[in-house]
């Protein structure tokens, strides 16, 4: 345990719900001063939330937290604030427009006349704060203009401008470059050696093991173990994070794909700011094949989602699919192609939200001759035919009409699958398909999966959740960086392996974790 | 101030009171309220009435005495209602091109000015071929009309799909542009030489004016609107492409994910919107006035988009409401005769799109007890 | 030279109320909220300043019925599109028709009487004497001279308080102002206000300067101009200053043109400053492109705060 007699930071069985979902079951969680804590997990482990409450964003559904051994209640940032808890987000908080330093003295309230002199005193405070601590930046220039690595410099510094005394990390170097990390890690040991309380989230095995102290692990929302890094090691740490219950395994009947049905090959694509989300990315899909792509979020999974259902254009290499290249992004050549969607967020992209569920349904075949003729839709043939795939897919709603925002989140997506499967897509590109779906509904997502594989359909599974990537694919591939990184056959796939290509780390490395 | 001093300054216990919780409810969005109910159009419009009735009292007036002189003038006689219906026709003609504009999020304003080309094109006919037989230049002044509206439609839409240029703006300066380019022509080059001055064109020939019904000024631009008002009720409704507008309007993300080209369906909607407009245009000169003259337009493209609004862009409500706004108009010009501004129904107008638009959002609020 | 300095006097008087209103919609545009009604705003400005200076023939009564009558068009925008979360646009379109309406309404009795007296002049007599500019500056009105004051002192606010800082921080990130104790919705009703106060001053100095007598419809779409003259200016007053003169300049260069004998209708010489705002709002957008415009990044987006369960 701890040496220290009073903990910094005690968070006593910290409860957290969002509507029926249990975010954190009963977690308890300490850091003392003096020591950067390493909090540790899968996406979705509920570190994140964790570290919302003790910072004011959320309020836990029940539990205590407790700063310096004495019961406080964060309702608000600024309450936070005030305890001296700064966190630095992993969607940073900073205005673009302005520079750091006005970015820093955000929200200070003292002297309205900010003169040039003013403004240079400030920004000779902030970086004498920013020099002690090794973290360089412009101080006067636009945050715009500065590198991801010095914009979490400037949130670094908001934190400690404002006199934190506990500081909370969210995911801190996944934006960063192995280089950058290295210098994140001198900052935090100086943080510690001025007795400060430093937390930070991740899911990254060698970061914690380079930079923490003691290491809590949590996994499904509930605090699995916490140690000292001295007591354990890489390996330990990754079996603890991803778990050894292999969660039921779905029973796929075995068959033998078929023939291949699309191949990517060096397919180079560009995000949205000019940023390469893909790097000579080689894919390959046969028939009757469930493709698994685990990856941590930002690694190219929606570039590459988009890509297929020809949402995006690429830069460089070949798509073939079923024997014929796409020649340039087309999304109703997609569809017509065969080639159906499950987008990442159902109701920002793949539904309307104020139509009815016949115009729901009628998304993608409404070109079809059996929904229009002459340009007109055939109502009430559409109708009924909608009414068939709601009994189908067994979609609770009050009506045909009715706006499907109405529906609640399975339904919502039993419907989108309702649209997506019904006209025998030859591949289907879904992504997070049960994200925020409870179990029943998660459930029901599984069983249409595997019943395309079984009709000799394909599916390019992408999700962020490992368990499900396990269960219902045939090959499990990792992307990283664009590329990807691990492919494993159904039988050979573990989540140590799994997790360890996740994390960035592969072939030699993993030996010498050993 | 030290950490002490810190973690007191937030008690656990009683709750620091904080202005924000002065008021025992709080309004909230209630994700569950999509639309707002009927009769919300009615108080709305019902408020916008009170409001303007206290403009009245404070110019000296009864407002009740106003507004049933109005609504007697308006719809009170056989005159009154014919005239209504003519000052109706130019409403649900352009109210029908900025509601198809609407339904994509297309806020074109423009046509007031779509109206006035329309009109001068439709002139144009019976200046340049002034000798043709009725059944070629009618159907020649129609289809000048809805092209120079159309071609006015998309001045707007390309700058917005090719350039990011917000078609409010253009829309509005082009409404000015096409108030000018009448002027030019009423004043210079068309006006009718034995017109003592006056600025308009000469009058139209036989076979350049609509049939009028018996010996009202209800003319056959009420037969176009009708129709128009059909087909756009039969498109939104029951074909591919009312469907594709329907997608656009709701979800312009999801749209795209369908495969449904937005720019081209925003160029096409700005040149059905503008040819609108152009038509109401061809039929006010043609059927109305006989002749292009200064001040053909008491702002119809400037009410239509109230029209639009306040039918929540349904065919059958564009119907009603532009009788209800040409009444209005009727109404302003009957109250002159005691003394008040025809300004009047301009003003309630305004009136009513305000109390509409939040009485809409009203709508979607429920209070909610603070916790 | 005569000529150029004929045009600077005139871009300079039938810019100002461009300036003004440029001003007050950078100000409200600053925080977040789309400012559209500046056109019906400007003339309930210009009418209720005609109104009460023919009734009182006081300059400073007449100012403040214009802030007041601005004041109250100001927290109907402000509670539409802070409080009710209203669709922007559709409030300030509904303010412009509003505004027509009301203004004809109202102005019928005063239209066509010149108002009595003028806006003082501030004699710089020593100006005089300066070759070109001097008698350019030596007898502006005193609402010209505020409105360089104006465009200084939003300067210094923007870039040199604290006040202003926040006033930026809100507009293009609102939650991070919020998280870092900034009251968004408070400050956002204040400059709603303050500036619909400056675009009904912009009405005012339309009439009391520009052209003394009300008609209606006056201000033609100045309005309209100065909401685009903010998308030129980037949201900055000084360059709104440079902006709003050249198109005062354009609103006056036809009727020069005209002077010079042209042969050219009026009717298309007066197209001119429409047709010119269209045709530079095409350029810009099609120079930026790729890059940000300058607009307040959160321009248009209600803000809601966060739910803390």
């Amino acid at each position: 345990m701890t040496t220290n007699a009073i903990n910094a930071i005690e968070m006593r069985q910290i409860v957290k719900q969002f509507g029926s979902v249990v975010a954190n079951d009963r977690v308890d969680f300490s850091a003392g001063a003096g020591e950067i804590h390493a909090l540790l997990g899968e996406n979705g482990a509920g570190k994140s939330t964790m570290m919302c409450m003790l910072s004011g964003v959320y309020r836990p559904t029940s539990g205590d937290i407790l700063l310096r051994g004495e019961r406080v209640r964060i309702r608000s940032p600024k309450d936070a604030a005030k305890l001296g808890v700064g966190m630095v987000f992993q969607n940073f908080r900073l205005v673009q427009t302005l520079t750091a330093a006005e970015n820093i003295v955000l929200g200070e309230k003292s002297s309205f006349w900010r003169g040039p002199k003013w403004m240079k005193n400030k920004q000779e405070e902030i970086a004498s704060i920013a020099g002690r601590f090794g973290l360089a930046f412009p101080v006067d220039r636009p945050v715009w203009q500065l590198s991801v690595g010095e914009q979490q410099r400037v949130e670094i510094v908001k934190t400690l401008y404002r006199g934190a005394q506990f500081i909370i990390l969210d995911e801190p170097t996944s934006v960063l470059t192995p280089g950058e990390a290295e210098q994140l890690f001198a900052t935090l040991a100086i943080m510690k050696a001025e007795g400060k309380t430093v937390i930070m989230t991740t899911h990254k095995l060698k970061e914690v093991m380079a930079a923490a102290d003691r290491i809590s692990v949590m996994r499904k929302g509930r605090m699995i173990h916490t140690v000292d890094k001295a007591h354990t090691n890489e390996r330990e740490l990754a079996r603890l994070m991803v778990g050894k219950d292999i969660a039921a395994h779905r029973e796929l009947p075995d068959r033998s794909p078929g023939k291949a049905l699309l191949a990517v090959s060096q397919l180079d694509v560009y995000a949205d700011h000019g940023r390469k989300a893909l790097d000579g990315l080689e894919l390959h899909i046969r028939e009757g094949e469930i493709v698994g792509v685990a990856g941590v979020a930002g690694n190219g999974q929606k570039e590459l989602a988009e890509v297929l259902t020809g949402l995006r254009a690429w830069k460089r290499g070949s798509i073939v699919f079923d024997g014929r290249p796409f020649k340039r992004a087309s999304v109703r050549g997609a569809i017509e192609a065969g080639i159906s969607h499950v987008p990442e967020n159902r109701m920002k992209s793949g539904l309307a939200g104020s139509l009815g569920l016949v115009d729901n349904l009628l998304f993608k075949s409404y070109r079809s001759k059996e929904r229009a003729k002459l340009g007109f839709l055939r109502i009430g043939r559409n109708r009924t035919w909608s009414q068939s795939l709601v009994e189908e897919f067994d979609v609770k709603t009050a009506g045909l009409d009715t706006p499907v925002q109405q529906l609640s989140g399975g339904n919502q997506q039993k419907l989108l699958f309702a649209r997506e499967i019904h006209h025998r897509p030859k591949l289907m590109v879904a992504v997070h398909p049960t994200q925020g779906l409870d179990v029943g509904a998660t459930e029901g997502v599984h069983r249409l999966l595997a019943q395309l594989r079984s009709e000799d359909r394909s599916v390019l599974l992408i999700s962020e959740d490992l368990d499900e990537v396990m269960q219902l694919s045939d090959r499990i591939l990792v992307l990283y960086g664009g590329r990807i990184v691990g492919e494993m056959p159904r039988g050979e796939a573990d989540r140590e392996r799994i997790g360890m290509y996740m994390a960035g780390l592969h072939g030699e490395e993993e030996e010498r974790a050993v | 101030m030290s950490e002490r001093q810190a973690a007191a300054a937030v008690p656990l216990e009683p709750p620091k009171p904080s202005s924000r919780r002065m008021w025992a409810y709080r309004l909230e969005i209630d994700p569950s309220r999509t639309g707002s109910p009927w009769w919300m159009t009615i108080v709305s419009v019902l408020l916008a009435l009170l409001l303007c009735g206290i403009f009245i009292a404070a110019n000296g007036m009864n407002p009740i005495a106003v507004y049933d002189k109005m609504i007697r003038g308006a719809f009170g006689s056989s005159f009154g209602i014919a005239e209504t219906l003519v000052k109706a026709i130019p409403l649900l003609l352009c109210g029908l091109g900025v509601s198809i504009a609407y339904r994509i999020s297309v806020w074109n304003i423009g046509a007031e000015g779509q109206f006035m080309v329309g009109a001068i094109a439709a002139t144009a006919v019976t200046i340049y071929f002034p000798n043709l037989p009725i059944y070629a230049t009618i159907p020649l002044m129609i289809v000048f009309s809805l092209a120079a509206g159309g071609v006015w439609g998309l001045l707007t839409a390309i700058p917005r799909t090719y350039f990011q240029v917000n078609e409010l703006v253009t829309s509005l300066m082009l409404n000015y542009v096409g108030l000018l380019a009448l002027d030019y022509v009423v004043f210079g080059p068309w006006k009718d030489p034995k017109g003592f001055n006056f600025p308009g064109t000469p009058m139209f020939n036989e076979a350049q004016s609509l049939p009028v019904l018996g010996d009202t000024r209800l003319h056959m631009g009420l037969l176009f609107a009708l129709a128009a008002v059909a087909i756009y009720a039969l498109l939104v409704k029951y074909t591919k492409w009312g469907y594709e507008l329907r997608l656009i309007g709701a979800n312009p993300e999801a749209a795209r994910n369908a495969g449904i080209p937005i720019k081209r369906h925003i160029l096409l909607v700005m040149l059905i919107s503008g040819a609108l407009a152009g038509l109401a245009g061809m039929s006010e000169v043609s059927g109305v006035s006989h002749r292009l003259m200064y001040g053909i337009s008491p702002g119809y493209g400037y009410t239509a988009i109230i029209v639009a609004w306040l039918a929540k862009l349904h065919p059958v409500g564009l119907a009603v409401s532009a009788v209800l706004f040409g009444g209005l108009i009727v109404g302003g010009y009957s109250v002159q005769t005691i003394g008040l501004p025809s300004s009047i129904s301009n003003m309630i107008q305004g009136a009513i799109l305000f109390f509409l638009i939040a009485g809409g959002m009203l709508s979607k609020f429920r209070l909610r007890r603070n916790g | 030279m005569e000529l150029l300095a004929q045009i600077i006097a005139a871009a300079i008087s039938s810019g100002t109320p461009l300036l003004f209103a440029a001003l007050g919609g950078i100000l409200i545009e600053r925080s977040g909220i789309i400012q559209l009604g500046a056109e019906g705003i400007m003339l309930l400005g210009a009418v209720i300043a005609c109104i009460a200076f023919i009734h009182t023939g006081s300059l400073a009564v007449t100012l403040l019925a214009v802030a007041g009558i601005s004041i109250a068009l100001g927290l109907v925008h402000a509670f539409m599109c802070v409080t009710l979360r209203a669709n922007q646009t559709v409030s300030g379109l509904a303010m412009t028709l509003f505004g027509s309406g009301l203004s004809a309404y109202l102005g019928k009795k005063v239209s066509g009487t010149p108002i009595p007296g003028s806006v003082p002049k501030l004699n710089l007599n020593f100006l005089d004497g300066v070759p070109f500019l001097g008698p350019v500056f030596a007898h502006l009105d005193v609402l010209a001279w505020f409105s360089f004051v104006l465009v200084v002192a939003m300067h210094l606010y923007i870039h040199r308080t604290s006040w202003g800082l926040h006033l930026r921080a809100i507009g293009d990130n609102p939650p991070t102002a919020d998280v870092m104790g900034i009251r968004v919705q408070t400050f956002r009703y204040g400059y709603v206000i303050a500036g619909t106060i400056l675009i009904g001053l912009a009405g005012a100095d339309m009439l009391l300067v520009y052209s003394p007598t009300w008609t209606e419809g006056m201000t033609a779409g100045r309005g309209w101009i100065a909401v685009a003259l903010i998308i030129f200016a980037r949201w900055n007053p000084v360059r709104a200053l440079f902006c709003a003169y050249f198109f005062g300049a354009m609103d006056t260069i036809g009727f020069k043109i005209q002077l010079i004998g042209s042969e050219i209708p009026s009717y298309f010489l007066k197209m001119i400053p429409y047709a010119v705002t269209i045709l530079v709002l095409m350029f810009l957008g099609w120079r930026s492109r790729n890059k940000p415009s300058g607009s307040p990044q959160s321009l248009g987006l209600p803000y809601i705060r966060e739910q803390r369960f």
